[in-house]
């Protein structure tokens, strides 16, 4: 066993690749290696900004030796074919050979040894080749050169248990050297191992190899600095793995904002630090406020302990803020019912017209919407018709993310309605699985009014979603009419056009909360139009079906479906049809019609009554009379009249059912 | 700022020191362009010098305008007619970032004091067909240079490839000497500032850019540019052709600051210049090839 250690070391990676070109660098060499007979298990990989690195600690020093054979002439076959054929093997006589018969006669087989290759030979040839390959999202060539990679590349190690492996890749030799830190480190330096390269690296090198260990070094210093300054972070996950990205010796530093721009809304602040900086920002421990400083997370320790780097950072972000204070003012200047109008440059589909297009339709509907929810009609309109208003802002041309953020700000500006305010806001929700539903009344009927405008406009076009495609998020949308319709307990009617797209998403949606598809299947017919009872009957469903009497009903009527199913195929009957009364004449098929009867009636007034735990209860009493059905009563009676009756009278349990739920869709 | 014991570099100094240090690199210290260029990657000393396989570095001033980015000499931080110090080095050494970090300690910056960061920023320039690689180069967060490796150019790869480094000088000169607003620069150590030189540029021409551009006359132009970019390419003769494809690309720019180019027009406008500036590329690597010249 040999350890190999790879290093590609180059100028800075963007952060936003180091962690994939880590993956395909494990993933490219481990499949090299198994190709050409090497196993190994214990493989690491590293990357950072300046460094790509890969080490092997269970590396075999060569592969194993292999056999083959390679089958020649028959036997008996003219001498100068067999000389042919050892020639064509390699072999010297026929003694590395054996006959071996099968059904054409008798055959001559050569073995041939191939011997194990060594590491390094191998690795010569195939580290070259998946530098070569390497999957960069973008790369570039340099110089006088051609070969491409995401940066140009100035060292390469490669050490097969300290031993160079020697290569050239971009006019490069592999070597045993390396840097560290651009500033705090001191040049280069060689190495001879794993070990060797890691301990020079991580001290005086200063550089901490593993993404990993940046990041928990940035979480910690981040969180003694909150500690101290009694703040807490605004957590920002991306963000974190940004900067992680970005620096080779994370160094947190906790600077000053100017508390004048505490007056700016908070979001403008924090995205304005994290998208233009990439600094965190910080709230108040106690309040929950924005507190009036920023962490940045630079990547060298200097003598004054930050000082400059921070008087740098400060001024930027005054300048950063200052233009944010000037959209905002700018911004405030003219009120959102005025820029309705520019909307109408603001092409929202070339077949669909203008975003002010778009903001008559949609209040148009909201306002039609507005009585299915309890909302006033007329703040729904307004609404509507302001949600868009805020594209020709300033800050949003700035900063698109805060679209509705901001125009929530500048409606209060403009004094309209605070639910108005809000929809503005909160139209846009949800934006994906995990995000919240409008609650509000008002904001619940502009978000389905807007998404369904699009949903309904993109149909009309057949823009529709294909396969992986859906450039315009339509399932995203359809998926956000479900939620708010289902959280808010909207009875909206769906258009028949996009009835069958809707009933799909609705599917992935309940699948993705465990509940059973062959329920919502059961449930689901082809018109069903109103979602939030589509669910309220799956619910009841299921909890019915985890009772004793749901489990035994279930079965019953799956020993019901089997017989009919089995006789209509195997004679043709009529097994569908009305029960001839006067034909009963066994109690307990008697029983089972009047039964049948009683909860057909029952379930059917309850399914009306939107009472679905009641219609459950209505069917939950068949469960006896159907199983007393099947002991006492031999469905094949001789005479085919009686027989045909009972099979209607079981084809009719089904059918009883049927305004509960399709038992015959259910998984027994 | 960078160094207290010293007194910073005014804004003339600044740029003295830039070209004394790439002088001393071996560059071609050139002035700017004599025609209006919203970039200084567009001085023919770049667009075109970056093509074909002669080996060549250069370093100059070469003053940008810009003219939808006036604010009438209100916007501490924003100009319509600026500096930028360009630098060329084809083919791209192997030490350009080495050869880069050194002209900031040249400026008196103290590397060791703050904070220089690479920070992933491709560059591209749709109307010259031009795209890179490369980073914004950041000090203490601020983006002090923009850091580029050609790899197309008048929609052709490049071979060798050019490192491009672009400094922006007013920019850069705030954060050497500490200032908030570029018109407080000191422009030398004679007491002069920017704002004595520059601030009465920002306020006319702001006022000509946005309102009294004569928007029939520059469309007129660009037409004009245009035609006459297509004969001298005809004739072979990619300087002067290159000369109004950028005469071309600033009436374009002038109008869109007017307000009076819709969206449609605007992919139009820039396609036509893009189109110019392919000719110029395309006829000047012809000329540059081995075999031709």
């Amino acid at each position: 066993m040999a350890e190999l250690l790879f290093e590609i070391f180059s100028e800075e990676i963007p952060a936003r690749m180091q962690a994939k070109a880590a993956r395909d660098l494990g993933q490219n060499v481990q499949k090299a290696l198994t190709d050409t007979g090497f196993a190994c298990a214990d493989m690491q990989t590293f990357a950072g900004p300046r460094r790509l690195t890969l080490v092997i600690n269970d590396l075999p020093a060569s592969s194993p030796t292999s056999l083959e054979e390679r089958k020649g002439p028959r036997v008996d076959a003219p001498e100068q074919a067999i000389a042919g054929f050892l020639r064509g093997c390699g072999l010297a006589s026929l003694d590395d050979c054996e006959q071996r018969q099968d059904k054409k006669g008798t055959f001559w087989v050569a073995k041939i040894e191939k011997p194990g290759r060594e590491a390094t030979e191998v690795l010569t040839e195939i580290i070259p080749q998946i530098m070569a390959d390497f999957p960069w999202p973008k790369s570039m060539k340099w110089g006088s050169g051609s070969f491409r990679w995401v940066r140009p590349i100035h060292h390469i190690i490669c050490l097969l248990d300290g031993v160079v492996v020697p290569f050239e890749v971009a006019g490069i030799a592999s070597g045993n050297i390396t840097q560290g830190h651009r500033f705090m480190g001191q040049g280069s330096f060689h190495v001879s191992s794993f070990a060797d390269y890691r301990t020079q690296l991580e001290g005086a090198g200063h550089v901490v190899l593993a993404a990993a260990d940046r990041k928990a070094r940035i979480e910690s210093q981040i969180s003694d600095t909150c500690r101290k300054a009694q703040v807490e972070l605004v957590p920002d996950a991306p963000l974190l793995d940004e900067v992680t990205g970005l620096v080779e010796w994370p160094v947190v530093l906790l600077g000053k904002m100017d508390e004048a721009f505490l007056d700016l809304p908070p979001e403008v602040i924090t995205l304005s630090m994290a998208k233009h900086q990439k600094y965190f920002s910080v709230t108040h421990a106690k309040t929950g406020k924005l507190a009036p400083f920023f962490i940045v997370v630079a990547n060298i320790e200097a003598p004054d302990g930050g000082g400059a780097i921070l008087a740098g950072n400060q001024r930027v972000l005054t300048a950063r803020l200052a233009d944010a204070r000037h959209f905002w003012d700018m911004d405030r200047a003219q009120s959102l019912e005025s820029r309705v109008d520019a909307l109408k440059k603001v092409v929202f589909h070339q077949k669909l017209g203008s975003v002010y297009d778009k903001v008559k339709r949609v209040a148009a509907v909201a306002k039609q919407l507005a009585p299915l929810v309890g909302a006033d009609p007329k703040l729904a309109e307004r609404a509507a018709w302001l949600a868009k208003a805020d594209l020709t802002t300033q800050m949003v041309i700035e900063f698109t993310s805060l679209q509705g953020v901001m125009g929530r700000y500048y409606a209060l500006a403009d004094s309209e309605d605070t639910a108005v305010a809000n929809a503005i806001r909160d139209h846009y929700k949800p934006q994906g699985p995990t995000d919240d539903v409008p609650t509000d009344p008002v904001s619940v009927v502009v978000a389905l009014a807007d998404k369904l405008d699009t949903l309904v406009g993109f149909w009309a076009i057949n823009e529709k979603p294909t396969g992986s495609k859906d450039p315009y998020a339509l399932r995203r949308a359809a998926l956000g009419v479900i939620r708010i319709v289902l959280q808010n307990k909207v009875r909206l009617p769906l258009n028949d056009e996009l009835r069958s797209f809707f009933h799909d998403r609705l599917k992935v949606h309940l699948r993705e909360q465990s509940i059973r598809h062959d329920l919502i299947d059961a449930v689901l017919t082809d018109s069903a139009d109103d979602l939030v009872s589509i669910v309220a009957r799956v619910e009841a469903l299921s909890d019915f079906l985890g009772t004793a009497d749901g489990e035994q009903l279930l079965a019953g009527t799956k020993r019901a479906a089997n017989i009919v199913k089995a006789e209509q195929k195997k004679q043709n009957e009529a097994v569908f049809g009305e029960v001839d009364v006067s034909l009963l004449s066994e109690p307990s098929e008697k029983a089972l019609y009047v039964a049948l009867q009683t909860a057909s009636t029952e379930a059917a007034k309850a399914i009306d009554g939107e009472d679905y735990t009641a219609a459950m209860a209505a069917i939950a009493p068949l469960r006896g009379p159907i199983d007393e059905f099947f002991e006492g009563v031999m469905v094949n009676d001789p005479d085919p009249i009686v027989r045909q009756n009972r099979l209607r009278l079981l084809s009719g349990i089904r059918a009883a059912l049927a305004p509960v739920a399709d038992f015959d869709k259910i998984a027994g | 700022m960078p160094n207290p014991a010293q007194q910073p570099l005014s804004f003339q100094d600044l740029i003295l020191a830039l070209q004394t240090y790439w002088a001393a690199q071996g560059c071609v210290i050139l002035q700017p362009h004599d025609i209006e260029v919203g970039a200084g990657t567009l001085h023919p000393a770049t667009t075109l010098r970056s093509l074909g396989p002669k080996p060549w570095n250069t370093a100059y001033v070469q003053p940008c305008r810009r003219p939808a980015d006036g604010r009438y000499g209100e916007n501490p931080n924003r100009l319509q007619h600026y500096y930028q110090f360009q630098v060329l080095l084809k083919p791209s050494p192997d030490n350009l970032q080495e050869l880069y970090l050194d002209s900031l300690r040249a400026i008196g910056i103290d590397l060791g004091l703050h904070d220089v960061r690479f920070v992933e920023d491709d560059w591209e320039n749709p109307t010259v067909g031009a795209w890179g690689l490369g980073w914004e180069v950041w000090c203490d967060g601020m983006e002090v240079s923009q850091f580029t490796y050609f790899q197309q150019v008048g929609g052709m790869d490049v071979n060798p490839v050019s490192g491009e480094l672009t400094y922006g000088l007013e920019r850069l000169a705030t954060y050497v000497q500490g200032v908030d607003s570029i018109y407080d620069l000191a422009f030398n150590n004679t007491g002069v500032t920017y704002r004595d030189v520059f601030f009465e540029n920002e306020r006319q021409f702001s006022h000509f850019n946005f309102s009294h551009a004569d928007t029939k006359m520059f469309n007129r132009w660009f037409a004009d540019a245009e035609a006459q970019c297509g004969i001298l390419l005809e004739q072979n003769l990619p300087l002067p052709a290159y000369d109004f494809c950028l005469k071309a690309s600033h009436a374009f720019n002038i109008l869109d600051a007017r307000g009076v180019v819709s969206a449609t027009e605007r992919a139009s406008f820039i396609k036509r210049v893009r189109d110019l500036a392919k000719g110029c590329a395309e006829a000047w690597v012809t000329l540059e090839e081995p075999a031709n010249g």
